[in-house]
């Protein structure tokens, strides 16, 4: 603690009151840090003056153990396990960048059903977001609609591959198979199932006056600050920036589609407010499943595993792949010397660089709100942390 | 703006700094510039109009064995093109200047850098540990990294 007088302040007897700086510590175990993050906030009364966070409570080494796999494709299970709740993006994400390092180009079928897997899983990713963001806000009922809901799309990927949430399903140069006969209907049942849900809830929280209050004008992210610090995904597009990998920098076949990119205009408050960020990724909902449903209409026939490698050994040299997670731009840098094992391996993670901008965007905010804040960036820490 | 007019009004402007570059028959084509350099390219790289590399999507460090090197990943939001500029130093001397003046993003990429591979950034405001705990004694992701025996007395292969 630190001895200095903030202001001084008087009683109503004429006594004046000594106020200092406190330090708190929010978290490792705190609910609201979504995982095992430890916040040191400085803390003027309940005013925010500082966010120092400290991480690498979940560090394990991912890219020390990517040196010493025997196989590119060894990596992909170490690479679900970085994002846990986004598995397949990681997955996804991961084979964009050793594709582009081995220059194999894989069938239609295979980058559309990577679509709707990516989609699917945005989709998951986002209702806990939302619904945990809700929990933090004081809102229940959501965030039980909302896992009921995400629970059906975690049986679609059972089906496909055996996994709830940690899947290697997506492999260099393909799948590892093909999806079962019955996940077509199944698929077209959830999405209009989820639709119901999703207006639901859009009705129930986004727009609930007690929530607005919460978020609206809190915890602002100026466009500038947010290209600056790199910020991502709906991060990025809640503070106004129109910039989505999917639409501009294409991995895969996005193009084919129709669909919008969701940016936050500042409808409740100031562009770039916790609102903003959570109705980014609300809305985004609604796109993802307008591009399953044409994907999964127009799905075309082929062998998913034409393109998979049998032995991969790539030429020496470096690239860097990277895609649209739920996130934010997830990206993987390969070095690759003459060998079958990678020469190292940096996973750019979105959650990472987006907590990176905390502390400017707490300053001046009550405690309370700082854990708006927090929720509305959305870390998966296996992700930040590694 | 393709990778080769990037690089010559690199080149028109720095001269000897840009070492060596490769721009065709690679994933992402790529600048290598001389190391004391660095801020001033990159400084030159985000405020001149026709670069305006204003996105810095990743920064990563790399031990090539006797050498570490740093890559920096480069993006503009305004033209839509990007650009790898990469750096190398001798391990004994890791010294690069930080770049976190020009893109704030840098501080955690740098810290992270520094933590698992022992660079100093010269001008880092807070070049601490990020990923591991601060009396962690080495840096993993050198090649020549010797897992130690015990942590606090407490053993650490297992």
């Amino acid at each position: 603690m630190t001895e200095t007088h903030l202001h001084a302040i008087k009683t109503s007897t004429g006594r004046t009151l000594r106020t200092e700086e406190m330090v708190v510590n929010m978290g490792p175990q705190h609910p609201s840090t979504h995982g095992v993050l430890r916040l040191e906030v400085v803390l003027d009364g309940e005013i925010v003056v500082d966010v120092i966070p400290h991480l690498g409570y979940l560090h394990r080494c991912f890219e020390k153990h990517c040196e010493h796999m025997t196989s590119y494709q060894q990596v992909i299970p170490y690479v679900d396990r970085m994002d846990y709740v986004a598995a397949m993006t990681n997955e996804h994400a991961f084979v964009v960048a050793a594709e582009k390092l081995l220059k194999i180009e894989v069938p239609e079928r295979v980058h559309y059903i990577r679509i709707i897997m990516a989609e699917l899983q945005r989709i998951a990713s986002h209702l806990i977001a939302i619904g945990t963001f809700g929990i933090d806000m004081g809102a229940f009922t959501p965030f039980l609609y909302y896992f009921r809901d995400r629970e059906k799309i975690l049986e679609l990927f059972e089906m496909t591959c055996g996994a709830r949430l940690l899947y290697n399903y997506i492999w260099i140069g393909g799948l590892s198979h093909d999806i079962p006969p019955q996940f077509v209907e199944r698929t077209k049942e959830f999405c209009t199932d989820f639709k119901k849900t999703l207006k639901e809830v859009n009705d129930l929280l986004n727009y609930n006056e007690i929530f607005i209050k919460r978020t609206a004008n809190v915890g602002i992210l100026p466009k500038d600050l947010a290209i600056n610090y790199a910020c991502s995904g709906p991060m990025l597009r809640g503070s106004g920036v129109d910039f989505d990998l999917r639409r501009d920098d294409p991995y895969t076949l996005y193009n084919k589609f129709e669909w919008d990119v969701i940016v936050g205009k500042g409808e409740m408050g100031t562009v770039g407010d916790v609102w903003d960020r959570n109705i980014v990724r609300q809305r985004e909902m609604w796109e993802s499943l307008r591009i399953i449903e044409q994907a999964i209409a127009t799905l075309p026939e082929g062998d998913v595993q034409k393109a998979v490698p049998k032995r991969i050994r790539p030429v020496p040299g470096d690239a860097y792949g990277r895609v649209e997670g739920p996130r934010g731009e997830l990206g993987f840098y390969i070095v690759a010397e003459d060998s079958v094992t990678p020469y190292r391996i940096k996973a750019r993670a979105p959650a990472f660089v987006n907590l990176s901008v905390i502390n400017e965007i707490s300053k001046g905010a009550m405690l309370a709100d700082l854990v708006a804040i927090m929720g509305s960036i959305d870390i998966v820490l296996g992700e930040v942390d590694r | 703006m393709t990778a080769q007019e990037i690089h010559d009004i690199l080149k028109s402007q720095f001269g000897e700094a840009i070492l060596e570059a490769k721009l065709e028959n690679v994933p992402d084509p790529f600048i290598k510039i001389q190391t004391e350099k660095i801020k001033e390219v990159a400084e030159f790289t985000k405020s001149d109009d026709r670069l305006q590399f204003d996105y810095l999507m990743c920064l990563s460090g790399v031990d090539y064995k006797g050498k570490l090197g740093i890559t920096y990943h480069l993006y503009s939001m305004t033209h839509r093109h990007k650009i790898v500029l990469k750096i190398e130093v001798p391990t004994e001397t890791p010294n690069v200047p930080s770049v976190e003046s020009v893109w704030k993003t840098a501080n955690w990429h740098e810290r992270e850098a520094y933590d698992l591979f022992g660079f100093n950034f010269v001008g880092h405001p807070d070049q601490r540990r990020i990923l591991l705990p601060e009396d962690w004694e080495g840096h993993p992701l050198r090649k020549d990294y010797q897992t130690p025996e015990f942590y606090n007395g407490m053993k650490v292969p297992y």
